[in-house]
C-alpha cells in the first residue's frame, strides 16, 4: 500500500519553513508558479515511513490569515478551497521559539479553519542561550495538538516530525476561539443565516478579498447585507478578534513557557545600533554594495572566460566534424553559440543570488529597507523597492517578482515599471565589448578608464530608474494608503545548505527561461541570415565567379559578404538603416538591434554570427568589429557611435521575458506596452543626443 | 500623545489606535492597547520608526505612528 499525504508548511516569514522543507525533501524539489500569478510555488517529495510518503508544499511566509499581500492571499485561497488540487490534508505550522507568541496567532487561525495541524517549534538550539524553557506536553494538551521541537541548524527533530506527519489522522481538530465572545449578536446572527457554514470561514470571506468555492462575499451581501456593514466596523471586530486570540495564547503560554530575561541587552540590539545608525548604517550599506559588485566581477571573470572558450571550441569542433547539411550546420552555427550566450551569464547570476540570499538569510535586508524607505519614498518608491533594484542588476525577472511584498499598489507599480532600467547582466556583454572597442585602456586619476565607464553605466541605470520613478509618481494618480510594516528579524548566521539550494533553484530557472528564448532567436537568425530572396541571393557565385583576379579566399569572402547583405536578415537591416543612421549605426548593427529586441544578450551573438558569416579566419570578434568600415572607409565603431550604442542599450526595453512578467504582475497589457514604448523612445533620443554631441 | 512623538529610547504603553489607519498586520504583531512599545531607532527625517512592539521588532512609517495613542512609561 502506497500513500501520499499532502502537507503544507505554513508559518510567519523567517521561522525556518524553507529550512525544514529543505531537510524534509533534500534536492527532490520542484519550483514553479501558481497558475496565473507569479507567486513562487515550491513542492517537494519526502519519504516518511515504510509505504507512506508526502508531497510537501513550502508556502510563502504569512503573518496571519488576514492577507495584506499577494503571497498571503495565495495561502488563504489554498486553505479555504477544498477543491484546490493542492489542498493540504495536513498543515504543519512552523514557529520560532523566540517569537512563539506572535507565531501562535497564525496557528490558532489555521486550527479554527478545521484543518488537521501539527505545530513545529523551530530554532530549539537557541533556547539555552536565551534562557527559554518550554513544557511541550503541557502545551500539546492546552492547544490540543501535536508539537515537534526542531532545530534545522542541528538537524534535530526531523525524524520525529516525519513520524507525526505519517500519523496525522489521529490529530484532533477543535477550534481555539469562540467567535461569539467577540460580538455575540453579530456572530450569532451570521451563524443563523448560514447554519451549514463554519463561522470562521464566513468571517474570512467577509473580511478578505479572496475567492472561496462554496460561498462568496456577494452571496453573503445579498442574503443579509447587514453582515458586510462598514469597513470601519469590520476592522474594529478584527481588532477584537486579535485581542481575543492573544488572550487565549497568553493563557496557554503562562502555563508552559518560561523565559529568563537576564541577557536582555544582547548582541542583537548592539548590532542594530550600528547597522541602522543614521550615518554609519548608510556607510556600511554602501560598503556592502560595493563589495558585492566587486566580487561579482572579480570572481566571475574566470568561469566566464572558461565557458566562453568552451563554447567556441565546441562550435569549431562541430563546424569541422559534422556533415554540412542543414541540421548539423544549424547546430554548429546557430544553436551552440546561442546556448553559449546564456551559459556565460551563469557565474554572475549565481554569485549575485548568493549575495542576495545571504543578505536575506542574515536578516540584514530588512535593515536596508528601514534605512532606504524615506529616501526612496521621495521618488515614489518604497524601502522595499531596494530588493528589486539590487536584484535587477542580475536580471529584471526575479527582481520584478520580488516586488510582491510591497503592500502599496502605487509604490509597487512604480517599482515594476522602473526596475528594467537597472543594469541587468544581459547588458554586460554588450557594454564589455563596446568598452573594449572604443574606450582607451588608460588611467584616469589612477583608476582604469574602462572600469570607470562601466561603473558610470551602472550608476546611469540606477539614476534613470530613480528619475523615471520620480516622474511616474507625479503622473500616476492612484489612491495611496500606507500599510508599511516591516519585521526586523533577529540576525542569524545563514545556513549554507539553504543558500546552496536557493541559488541552485533560482539559477536553474533563469537559465531555462532565458535559454528557451535565446535558443529560438538564434535559430531564427541563422535561418534568416543563410537564406534570401532567390533572385538576388542566388546570384553571388555568378557575379563574382567571373572575376579572375580574385584568389580563392577573397572570392569566398566576397561571396559570403554579398550573401549576407542580400539575405532576409540583411534586407531587414537595410530597411531600418535610415532610422538608425542618425544614431551612428550601419545596417549590420541594425540587424543586431532588431534581433536583440527580444533579448538584449543576443546582440553580441548576432554580431558574432554576422561577422562570422563574412570571414573564415579564426579571429576574435573584437578585432573584426574594429576592422569594420563604412563604405567611405571610416571605421564603424568610434567613440561617438560606441557610446551612443551603449546609451541605447542602457535605456531600451529589449527583453521579451520582462514584458511577459510585467504583464503577469500588473495583470494588464497596458503597462508593458507603455513601458516598451517609453523606454524605446527614451533610448532612441538619448542615443541620438550622445552621437550628435560626441 | 501619539507614538510619532516618542523619542529614541523611550517606552510607552498603547492606549488606543485608529483601526482605519493602522494596518491589521501591525495590530497582529502585538500593537494592541495595554502592550508596551519601545522606540529603538529613527531613520533620518525621523521616518520610519524602528520599534520593539511587545517583543517583536518592526519598522513602520511616521504617518502610521500618528494614529496610535500612547502613554510614556518610566524606562
Ligand atoms: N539558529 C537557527 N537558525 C535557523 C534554524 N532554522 C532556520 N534558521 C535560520 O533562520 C533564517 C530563516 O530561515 P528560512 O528557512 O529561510 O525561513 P522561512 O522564511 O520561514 O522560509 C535563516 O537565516 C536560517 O538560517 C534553526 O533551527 N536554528
Ligand atoms: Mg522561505
Amino acid at each position: 500500500m502506497n500513500r501520499r499525504i499532502k502537507v503544507a508548511l505554513i508559518g510567519n516569514p523567517n521561522t525556518g519553513k524553507s529550512s525544514v522543507f529543505n531537510l524534509l525533501t533534500g534536492l527532490q524539489q520542484k519550483t514553479g508558479n501558481y497558475p496565473g500569478i507569479t507567486v513562487e510555488k515550491k513542492e517537494g517529495y519526502c519519504r516518511l515511513t515504510k509505504g507512506v510518503s508526502a508531497t510537501i508544499f513550502d508556502l510563502p511566509g504569512t503573518y496571519s490569515l488576514n492577507a495584506s499581500s499577494l503571497d498571503e492571499n495565495l495561502v488563504i485561497e489554498l486553505l479555504m478551497n477544498r477543491k484546490h488540487a493542492d489542498f493540504p490534508e495536513l498543515a504543519v505550522i512552523v514557529a520560532d521559539i523566540e517569537n512563539i507568541k506572535r507565531n501562535l496567532l497564525l496557528f490558532t487561525q489555521i486550527k479554527d479553519l478545521g484543518i488537521p495541524s501539527i505545530l513545529v517549534v523551530n530554532m530549539s538550539d537557541r533556547m539555552i542561550r536565551k534562557g527559554i524553557s518550554l513544557d511541550v506536553e503541557k502545551m500539546e494538551e492546552e492547544l490540543n495538538t501535536k508539537i515537534v521541537l526542531t532545530s534545522t541548524l542541528k538537524k534535530e527533530g526531523i525524524q520525529t516530525l516525519k513520524n507525526e506527519i505519517a500519523n496525522y489522522s489521529q490529530l484532533e481538530h477543535s477550534p481555539c476561539l469562540d467567535f461569539r465572545s467577540i460580538d455575540p449578536d453579530y456572530f450569532a446572527s451570521l451563524q443563523k443565516t448560514f447554519p451549514k457554514q463554519s463561522i470562521y470561514k464566513l468571517w474570512l470571506v467577509i473580511t478578505q478579498d479572496v475567492n472561496f468555492a462554496n460561498i462568496d462575499r456577494n452571496t453573503i451581501q445579498s442574503t443579509d447585507g447587514d453582515h458586510t456593514r462598514s469597513v470601519s466596523f469590520l476592522k474594529r471586530l478584527q481588532q477584537r478578534e486579535t485581542i481575543k486570540r492573544y488572550q487565549f495564547i497568553n493563557e496557554v503560554l503562562k502555563k508552559c513557557l518560561q523565559i529568563n530575561r537576564e541577557q536582555a541587552t544582547d548582541f542583537q540590539s548592539r548590532l542594530d545600533r550600528v547597522l541602522t545608525h543614521r550615518f554609519w548604517g548608510y556607510v556600511i550599506f554602501f560598503v556592502v554594495l560595493f563589495t558585492i559588485f566587486q566580487a561579482i566581477y572579480d570572481w566571475s571573470s574566470y568561469p566566464m572566460d572558461a565557458i566562453d572558450s568552451a563554447f567556441v571550441s565546441m562550435s569549431e569542433w562541430a563546424k569541422t566534424n559534422l556533415p554540412s547539411w542543414f541540421v548539423p550546420k544549424l547546430i554548429a552555427e546557430g544553436v551552440i553559440p546561442g546556448l553559449g550566450g546564456v551559459a556565460i551569464f551563469i557565474p554572475q547570476i549565481a554569485i549575485l543570488f548568493v549575495f542576495i540570499s545571504i543578505l536575506e538569510e542574515t536578516g540584514y535586508m530588512s535593515r536596508v529597507v528601514f534605512l532606504m524607505d524615506r529616501v526612496l519614498r521621495r521618488f515614489g518608491l518604497s524601502g522595499k523597492s531596494v530588493v528589486p533594484l539590487i536584484s535587477g542588476t542580475a536580471c529584471a525577472i526575479p527582481a520584478i517578482m520580488a516586488t510582491r511584498n510591497i503592500e502599496n499598489w502605487k509604490e509597487r507599480l512604480i517599482t515594476i515599471l522602473v526596475t528594467p532600467f537597472t543594469t541587468c547582466s544581459a547588458r554586460l556583454p554588450v557594454y564589455l565589448i563596446l568598452i573594449a572597442l572604443v574606450i582607451p585602456d588608460t588611467r584616469f586619476l589612477g583608476a582604469n578608464m574602462q572600469g570607470l565607464v562601466l561603473m558610470g553605466l551602472y550608476l546611469l541605470g540606477f539614476g534613470m530608474a530613480l528619475a523615471a520613478a520620480y516622474v511616474l509618481q507625479l503622473v500616476l494618480k492612484l489612491p495611496h494608503k500606507t500599510a508599511f510594516v516591516v519585521e526586523m528579524p533577529n540576525y542569524r548566521i545563514p545556513i549554507l545548505r539553504n543558500i546552496g539550494i536557493t541559488v541552485y533553484n533560482k539559477t536553474k530557472s533563469f537559465v531555462l527561461e532565458a535559454g528557451k528564448i535565446i535558443l529560438a532567436i538564434s535559430v531564427l537568425l541563422w535561418v534568416l541570415a543563410s537564406n534570401g530572396p532567390s533572385s538576388s541571393f542566388g546570384q553571388a557565385e555568378a557575379i563574382f565567379g567571373a572575376d579572375q583576379e580574385l584568389t580563392q579566399a577573397e572570392l569566398e569572402q566576397k561571396i559570403s559578404a554579398y550573401k549576407l547583405e542580400k539575405s532576409y536578415l540583411g534586407q531587414v537591416g537595410k530597411f531600418i538603416e535610415p532610422a538608425i543612421a542618425p544614431l551612428g549605426y550601419d545596417w549590420k548593427i541594425g540587424i543586431a538591434i532588431v534581433s536583440s529586441f527580444a533579448a538584449r544578450e543576443v546582440f553580441v551573438g548576432t554580431l558574432a554570427t554576422i561577422y562570422n558569416v563574412g570571414t573564415d579566419e579564426e579571429d576574435t570578434i573584437k578585432n573584426r568589429m574594429a576592422d569594420e568600415v563604412h563604405p567611405d572607409g571610416k571605421p564603424v565603431f568610434t567613440l561617438a557611435s560606441g557610446m551612443s550604442l551603449m546609451i541605447f542599450y542602457a535605456f531600451a526595453m529589449q527583453c521579451m521575458s520582462t514584458l511577459a512578467i510585467v504583464r503577469k504582475e500588473t495583470n494588464s497589457w497596458k503597462w508593458p506596452t507603455i513601458q516598451l514604448a517609453v523606454m524605446t523612445l527614451v533610448a532612441y533620443l538619448a542615443a541620438f543626443a550622445t552621437f550628435q554631441v560626441l | 500623545m501619539t507614538l510619532a512623538q516618542l523619542k529614541k529610547g523611550e517606552k510607552a504603553v498603547v492606549e488606543d489606535l485608529n483601526t482605519d489607519f493602522v494596518p491589521l498586520k501591525l495590530i497582529e504583531m502585538g500593537c494592541l492597547p495595554g502592550n508596551t512599545i519601545e522606540l529603538l531607532q529613527l531613520a533620518p527625517f525621523k521616518d520610519p520608526l524602528f520599534l520593539n512592539v511587545n517583543g517583536a521588532q518592526v519598522a513602520i512609517r511616521r504617518e502610521t505612528a500618528e494614529h496610535i495613542q500612547v502613554k510614556i512609561v518610566a524606562a
